[in-house]
């Protein structure tokens, strides 16, 4: 069964993210990550759902999506080509032996070092999920003591909207 | 001219072309009912918030218009709950207005507060908080357009007191209903039309299993004309009960769990299924991987979503049933031969008519009861049902003629649903003569409601299949649970004679099957108030034919 990632365009008004989580939880389907905010349009919202299932429970998912008064569209972004993003902050282990070994994996992905305390570094990465996925595994060694991770938000590449 | 949010609301659903409203007071909805107490719109006081609930559906139901009910908040909200589920399950276009506490103890845990919106979200097909007297005239507007449009079903309204006592500047204009992620479905895919006629023109085994959706689209005449075009066999599920004559020659009767042999061997042999207005339910088709094993699907309904939800589909056609039946029967040849398969049908329905036993102990038989009503009212009568083997027995022995005329919780299930609906169904078509088929434990859940019937001075007819048992599930201990009967035997049980009289409603007791008719004939009579008919049935009768949970359907027990 495959990842799917859905933009789902919606209303932005209270207690639409419930309708939609509410659906998800009464037809029994598997949220991954989800992710809500403004648009260009102040009135339209976007949610941003990665959902495993094969064609048909997407298909189902969909449809059911598209019966809420409240949802406007919905797009499986998955085999469009899109630019995807992750945010993540790894708070790791760090004391003076391993700190340069840490900021080279850090150079290596691109990420950032947005805190320094006396043991510990606070990483930032933005990327896709594979690449957070990554960065996650190479500082895990160190020990991870915190570490917070946004779900997916994507757009799809070229004119199309 | 300055009005009263209450006042608006009254004014909105008189534009809507309201006439009854179902409905219980409290504190929360004082202003809604000062409002009331001027209006001309019939407000009929339920005795129970289910009672009101089930009432407007059982209108909406009868007729085809949206329901309207009026609870309080808090605990009147609450108590509404299963009536809205009944609807949401059913597809029953109603609108339910809940008081609420003032915007300002929202959230506060105040008295009689409950967060409706939230309860009701599952269960309606959508729902407003409204914010402000501003917005009740557009709120009202839309939740009648989402109600009674594309597949119908509930939508609650929750009015907190404030926003019903304030006034604002009313012109009475209403703007249109501007909602971009609800569009009213309108027209259909024409390939799929056409790939559907090629597969009617084509098949030697067609049936066609038609559903509610058929009734709420008001599709009956063509479905008929499909059928008749065509010769084409017609079952119906316990929703589809009434779109096509049951003395129709092509009438199959009700299939699945509960339904005739003849309409389940022909989905068993069928080569083509057209199924209309219908969702794959499981009591419908048994174990799937069996169900019509041999057919390709043509699935026509409004709901997107239901197409492939159970059952993969060769021709899915998303749109109004009455559209598409339109496009196709346009299409279509006539066929006059009376085909082999028409003649295996007739074969099947001589060998395997449904039939029931006789009682050892001389008791009447509850089937007989059905018949004789069927014989006196000629299908021209308003049924309802409560749930459980009194619904199975009025879907099976009595012919239906007409739509809107069997009115049953068919996917909830929902015992104590047909006497209110019945009340409802009574207010909607005062000529009609409405009967509620039901058991001595449903009835007992919604008794209450004498009280509305014999105010109202409505002469609803309750037949009680007394068996003095939760007879349904008592046949389902007595096959899988070794009859081990756990708390179905309720002998212990009022004299439902006294207690109709208590009402001041007619109570009449019948025990021997020669009186049936007679005392069937005396209660038709009654033009003033309800009369309660309790008659003592065999007590462990059961519901045959009969598919086992999870069964395939030509594997039936019973009523060979």
């Amino acid at each position: 069964m495959k990842k799917h990632t859905l933009s789902v365009t919606v209303e932005n008004k209270p207690g639409v993210l419930t309708r939609v989580t509410t659906l998800f939880r009464r037809r029994v389907y598997n949220i991954e990550s989800l992710t809500v905010g403004a648009t260009e349009n102040p009135t339209i919202s976007r949610i941003t759902i990665v959902v495993t299932g094969d064609k048909k429970i997407i298909e189902q998912v969909t449809k059911q999506l598209y019966k809420l008064v409240d949802v406007i569209k919905v797009v499986d972004i998955t085999d469009e080509r899109s630019v995807e993003r992750e945010l993540v902050l790894i708070k790791v282990k760090a004391d003076n032996n391993v700190r340069a070994e840490i900021v080279q994996i850090v150079d290596i992905f691109r990420a950032r070092i947005v805190d320094i305390g006396r043991n510990t570094l606070i990483v930032e990465a933005t990327g896709d999920s594979r690449k957070i996925d990554a960065i996650e595994e190479s500082l895990n060694p160190f020990g991870i003591v915190e570490l917070v991770r946004t779900g997916k938000i994507a757009i799809v590449r070229g004119g199309k909207a | 001219m300055k009005l009263k949010g209450a006042e608006i609301l009254l004014h909105c659903l008189k534009e809507e072309g309201v006439d009854t409203v179902f409905g219980y007071p409290g504190g929360a909805v004082l202003p809604i009912y000062d409002a009331i107490y001027d209006s001309d719109i019939r407000h009929i006081l339920a005795r129970h918030e289910q009672g009101a609930a089930h009432a407007a559906d059982g209108y909406a139901r009868a007729t085809g218009k949206v329901g309207v009910c009026i609870s309080t908040s808090g605990p009147g909200a609450t108590n509404l709950i299963t009536g809205i589920a009944t609807a949401n399950m059913d597809s029953v276009p109603m609108v339910c207005f809940t008081g609420q506490v003032g915007s300002a103890l929202i959230g506060r845990d105040a008295f009689q507060e409950a967060d409706i919106t939230g309860i009701t979200l599952p269960i309606t097909k959508h729902n407003y908080l409204v914010e402000k007297t501003e917005d009740v005239a557009r709120v009202v507007k839309e939740a009648f357009h989402i109600a009674r449009s594309n597949r119908p079903g509930p939508v609650v309204v929750d009015l907190p007191k404030d926003i019903m006592e304030n006034s604002i500047e009313f012109k009475g204009d209403r703007e249109e209903v501007n909602l971009r992620g609800y569009r009213v479905m309108k027209g259909y895919n024409s390939g799929q039309v056409i790939s559907a006629v090629e597969h009617i023109h084509k098949a030697e085994r067609p049936v066609i299993y038609a559903g509610g959706g058929v009734i709420s689209s008001n599709a009956s005449a063509e479905l008929r004309e499909l059928a008749e075009k065509r010769k084409i066999p017609v079952t119906t599920t316990l929703m589809g009960i009434g779109c096509f004559p049951g003395t129709n020659y092509l009438a199959l009767g009700m299939l699945g769990m509960h339904g005739t042999r003849y309409a389940n061997y022909a989905i068993g042999e069928a080569d083509l299924l057209i199924a209309v207005g219908v969702r794959f339910d499981d009591r419908v088709t048994g174990k799937i991987d069996t169900f019509a094993p041999h057919a390709r699907v043509i699935h026509i309904d409004i709901d997107a979503a239901e197409i492939g939800k159970n059952v993969d589909v060769d021709v899915p056609i998303v749109g109004q049933v009455k559209e598409v039946l339109q496009a196709i029967n346009q299409r279509l040849d006539e066929l006059d031969t009376y085909s082999e398969w028409n003649k295996t049908i007739d074969r099947w329905k001589e060998e395997f008519p449904l039939r029931y036993g006789t009682s050892s102990k001389g008791r009447i038989m509850p089937q007989h009861i059905i018949e004789k009503i069927y014989a006196l009212t000629q299908g021209e009568a308003i049924i309802t049902t409560e749930v459980g083997q009194n619904q199975m027995w009025a879907a099976q022995y009595y012919k239906y003629k007409y739509p809107r005329t069997f009115l049953t919780s068919g996917g909830l299930g929902t015992m104590g649903y047909g006497f209110p609906a019945a009340i409802g169904a009574k207010i909607a078509c005062p000529d009609k003569t409405v009967i509620d088929i039901a058991g001595d434990g449903s009835i007992q859940m919604n008794i209450q409601e004498l009280g509305t019937a014999v105010q109202y001075k409505l002469p609803v007819i309750i037949c009680i299949l007394n068996n003095q048992f939760l007879g349904m599930v008592r046949q389902w201990q007595g096959l899988f649970y070794g009859g081990r009967y756990s708390f179905t035997d309720i002998s212990h049980q009022p004299d439902f004679v006294k207690l109709a009289e208590a009402y001041d409603a007619i109570g009449m007791r019948i025990k021997d099957v020669g009186d049936v008719d007679g005392a069937l004939q005396e209660a038709l009579k009654v033009s003033d108030r309800p009369v309660v008919m309790d008659f003592w049935v065999e007590r462990e009768a059961d519901v045959y034919p009969m598919v086992p949970p999870g069964g395939s359907l030509f594997n039936m027990l019973g009523g060979e």
